[in-house]
């Protein structure tokens, strides 16, 4: 079957599909890969050029234990199932994970006193890892912390993932099964029939039996071409800094703030990359495009590293990127199945999405049986491997066995990432290939270093024009 | 995993000036194999892509960059040493060798290899401080430029920039992006720095055809997939937006010094180079260090002259010379003084380059006297002839250094 990816011109047209997911993030793939194991048509339909476009491509990229989640809601359910889920995913197609654990760190006496409280959440959660350090035992640990912390609870399984690579290899795997992946595809009016609903999309009309929304942000609008007007989301901007990864020896866990009435807080974390994270910050806008970073806004994030790491402020700024929550005034996700219009919202994933992914999906596919859509029987999806962009294990500019067999992946483009020729040449023609620069950066990080273009550029640039077609 | 291993006498990383000037002077002068690693395609270093007169031994006109770098690469290629091409240096291996040599940890198309040299010269150079490092918030657009980056794009690989352009930064280097911009057929909209107007400078200066705001500080682009624009506060509060697609952050450099950080080099806390006496050596005996990832930055035959000097020090250490003094002294400068290279002192006797040291203001100083003291005693002041300007290299006599107490502290230098 050769693998259906779309990005122009009208889409097929001919029998309906049997579902159709609106939105191509790490929930919406997720969903699609779900499907995909079933002889169903599916169809996935993305606004922008590319998968894991919009809030999946600029969150902390934590995988959670969910040890802090609220207990019995369904978000604490899906987070600690997408955890194992995941976990265990990606040990089995190469996305980059690293068990760094986490310490919520406890800078003065109120914090303190709530460390036994989160611990009896995380026991209530069904976390049973966690414990309480005292000041030695937390700068034992995390010798660069700055002066004054008092304690910390310990989450060991808090781990580190790539998110980029998390969304790519569930639609690459979807696709591979036979979904269909339609790109520069927005849907803009929907029209709900008895037997199908008949989407009017930006490349014109598709029909499909079964909807699932995923649209991220804009699923409150998605429900109101439905005739649904139960939430409005209200983006909550993330500002993030990337510091160089010189610094990443300055830390071992991710270093979590204990929350408070104030919020959730800021973080300091290392990725997958082999960089440190610190933010993000957390803003009411109106905008669900702003994803501008401000001066505030950075201000603000160094004032709090230089307290958690003060030498990580001596360190270079490698990117500063910002990403938006779906807010929809409720803690809890809004995942609700239509039965009468054979349509599942999936709404409000706010800032646990990347973690609870595969068990939305898992649980979404539930919903829709329940709204009369007939599964038949499950088959096993093609395996697959990830290229490795995560430190942890050797990237092909290490690895003799693939240099020996192509000379590509001895070739260094992108030096401050070490990307090589064959990893890009491998990206710009993958199964989900990189249709921008952007898309390329996500895929092998090139151009994402420090000198953000200073050396390799127009390299890259050229490679990317070479092979468009 | 399989990898090659060899021994030269010495390992010179970065093809640069500085790299190929010592390559040249170290493979005439007898040092044995001299092998020159060089991660881009084409040896040269950043004079590669630079296509404007001022290089080389006349400052004005004359060679250009490309033909500045072709001549280096020829010098050091006719002195005897070894230019490989292509192969980047990764790291430094785990298990040194006993005898003081180093490993280094190579990767190219021919595969992974494992060089171990008598003595290594790091001459990796420098970069252009981008956007994100200089922390303008604002949307992620296209459009957004370093000169690095802006030159290659353009004189390389031919490929098209905008229309409009700003340039953010106005020493020698914002001046030839300026041009590079003008041959791609942009319009220069206008060069802003956060500096005051210099009278000086504009005399000198054949004037662009552009305005140069001064006193403005870059406080945010604009646009989210294309740039639309440069916002600007001027020093009475003003606000401005200059409209433009295409922006080019130029002049802030900073060394490249990852494999200077992964040896767990000293380094100095003013240049973030490796710290290192007037002999080149670093904080770790056998590694050597030259051009711009010593001092953000110099003209390239500054960085090139570096190169060819520190060919006898690392000729002394091949022959097991005197170690360097047990306990060298730092030297640091006082703000607004940035920096100060050499900043370290080395074996009795050595000066530096040209009987001076290097260093920057970060801002302009009227004939400043320079006093430079130990553990609260006076060891020297010069005054200097003409105005120290951000930007600009000026230098301080290295007379005093025999006076320095080598079991004293720091040595620092202030303007007064
Ligand atoms: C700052 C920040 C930090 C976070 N940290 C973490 C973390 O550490 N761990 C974690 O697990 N989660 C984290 N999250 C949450 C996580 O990123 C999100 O929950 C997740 O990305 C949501 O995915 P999504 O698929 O619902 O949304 P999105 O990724 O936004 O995908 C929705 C997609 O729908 C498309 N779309 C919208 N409208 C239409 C239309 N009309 N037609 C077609 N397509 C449409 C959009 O283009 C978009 O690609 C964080 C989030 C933020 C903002
Ligand atoms: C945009 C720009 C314009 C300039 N214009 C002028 C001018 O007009 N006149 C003038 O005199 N000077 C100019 N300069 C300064 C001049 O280019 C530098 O002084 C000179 O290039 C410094 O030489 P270098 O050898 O120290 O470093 P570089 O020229 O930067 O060379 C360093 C080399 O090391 C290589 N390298 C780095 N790391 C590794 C590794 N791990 N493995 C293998 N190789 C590695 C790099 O690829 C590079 O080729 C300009 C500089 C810039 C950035």
């Amino acid at each position: 079957m050769t693998p259906t990816v779309t990005r122009a011109g009208e889409l097929p047209d001919g029998d309906p599909y049997d579902v159709t997911v609106i939105g191509g993030g790490v929930v919406g793939t997720a969903i699609a890969r779900e499907l995909a194991k079933y002889p169903l048509r599916t169809a996935l339909v993305e606004a922008s050029d590319d998968i894991g476009n919009g809030t999946s491509k600029a969150n902390t990229a934590i995988l959670h234990t969910g040890f802090d989640a609220v207990p019995g809601s369904l978000e604490a359910g899906l987070v600690r199932e997408g955890q194992r889920l995941l976990a265990e995913y990606a040990a089995g197609t190469g996305i980059p994970v690293e068990r760094v654990g986490a310490l919520l760190v406890a800078w003065d006496d109120e914090q303190r006193a709530v460390l036994p409280a989160l611990l009896a959440k995380a026991e209530r959660n069904g976390y049973h890892a966690a414990r309480l350090l005292d000041a030695d035992e937390l700068y034992d640990r995390e010798p660069r912390l700055g002066p004054g912390a008092l304690g910390a609870l310990e989450v060991p399984d808090e781990s580190v993932i790539c998110p980029w690579t998390t969304p790519l290899a569930y639609a690459t795997q979807a696709v591979l099964a036979g979904v269909h992946l339609h790109l520069d595809c927005r849907v803009l009016h929907i029209d709900t029939g008895p037997d199908t609903h008949t989407l009017t999309t930006s490349r014109g009309p598709l029909r499909t039996r079964y909807l699932v929304n995923a649209a991220g942000l804009y699923a409150d609008e998605i429900d109101r071409h439905l005739g649904h007007d139960t939430f409005t989301v209200t983006p909550r901007r993330g500002q993030l800094m990337v510091f160089d990864k010189l610094a990443r020896d300055l830390v071992r866990h991710i270093l979590l703030p204990v929350p408070t009435s104030a919020g959730k807080g800021v973080l300091v974390a290392p990725t997958v990359f082999g960089n440190v994270l610190l933010g993000p910050t957390s803003e009411d806008l109106g905008d669900k495009s702003d994803t501008a970073s401000t001066a505030d806004g950075l201000h603000f994030l160094r004032e709090k590293g230089r307290r958690i790491l003060p030498e990580l402020l001596d360190e270079e700024v490698t990117a500063v990127y910002a990403g938006l929550r779906a807010a929809t005034g409720q803690e809890d996700y809004r995942i609700q199945d239509h039965p009468d219009q054979r349509y599942v919202t999936v709404g409000g994933i706010r800032s646990t999405g990347l973690t609870a992914s595969l068990a939305i999906g898992a649980h979404v596919t539930g919903l829709l049986t329940r709204t009369g859509l007939e599964l038949g029987t499950a088959r096993e999806l093609p395996g697959i491997t990830m290229p490795n962009l995560g430190e942890a294990s050797p990237r092909p500019y290490l690895r003799a066995d693939l240099i020996d067999r192509d000379p590509a992946y001895g070739t260094i483009v992108c030096h401050c990432e070490r990307v090589t020729l064959g990893e890009i040449r491998d990206a710009l023609n993958a199964t989900v290939p990189a249709r921008s620069l952007d898309g390329l950066r996500r895929r092998t990080r090139a151009r994402g270093g420090r000198c953000q273009g200073f050396s390799c550029g127009p390299a890259v640039r050229a490679l990317f024009e070479e092979a468009r077609p | 995993m399989t990898r090659d291993e060899r021994t030269v006498d010495v390992l010179i990383v970065g093809a640069g000036p500085a790299g190929l000037g010592a390559g040249a002077e170290l493979a005439a002068s007898g040092a044995g194999r001299v092998e020159i690693l060089e991660r881009e395609l084409d040896a040269g270093g950043v004079p590669r892509h630079c296509r404007h007169g001022g290089f080389g031994r006349r400052p004005r006109g004359g060679e250009t960059g490309d033909e500045y770098a072709r001549r280096c690469v020829a010098a050091a290629v006719r002195a005897g040493a070894t230019l490989r091409t292509g192969v980047t240096v990764t790291g430094w291996a785990e298990n040194a060798p006993a005898d003081g040599a180093h490993t280094l940890e190579i990767t190219g198309p021919a595969g992974l290899e494992r060089i171990t040299a008598r003595a290594v010269v790091l001459a990796t150079g420098a970069r252009e401080r981008p956007r994100s490092a200089r922390l303008v918030p604002g949307g992620r657009p296209s459009g957004v430029y370093t000169t690095g980056e802006l030159q290659q794009a353009v004189h390389l690989y031919r490929q098209p920039v905008g229309t409009r352009a700003v340039v953010i930064g106005n020493e020698a280097v914002g001046h030839a992006a300026a041009d590079t911009l003008r041959t791609a057929g942009a319009e220069v909209v206008a060069m802003v720095t956060d500096q005051p107007p210099s009278p000086a400078a504009a005399l000198l200066r054949p004037r662009g055809r552009f305005p140069l705001l001064t006193r403005a500080t870059v406080t945010g682009l604009t646009g989210r997939t294309a740039l639309t624009g440069v916002t600007l506060r001027h020093e009475d509060g003003r606000t401005t937006t200059l409209r433009c697609d295409t922006v080019v952050f130029t002049g802030d450099f900073v060394p490249d010094h990852e494999l200077a950080r992964r040896a767990g080099l000293t380094l100095d806390r003013g240049t973030r180079g490796p710290a290192y006496d007037a002999e080149y050596r670093t904080s770790l005996p056998g590694v050597f260090a030259v051009g711009n990832l010593l001092h953000a930055v110099e003209k390239a035959r500054v960085a090139s002259a570096e190169g060819r000097a520190a060919a006898a020090p690392v000729l002394r250490h091949l022959a097991g010379g005197p170690p360097p003094a047990p306990r060298p002294v730092a030297l640091a400068v006082d703000a607004p003084l940035l920096w100060i290279a050499p900043n370290r002192t080395g074996p009795a006797g050595a000066r530096p380059l040209r009987g001076r040291f290097v260093l920057r203001t970060a801002r302009r100083l009227e004939r400043p006297v320079l006093v430079v003291s130990q553990d609260g005693r006076e060891l020297d002041r010069q005054r200097l002839l003409l105005p120290a300007v951000p930007g600009r290299a000026f230098h301080l006599g290295a007379g005093w250094l025999g006076r320095v107490d080598p079991r004293g502290s720091t040595v620092r230098i202030t303007a007064v």
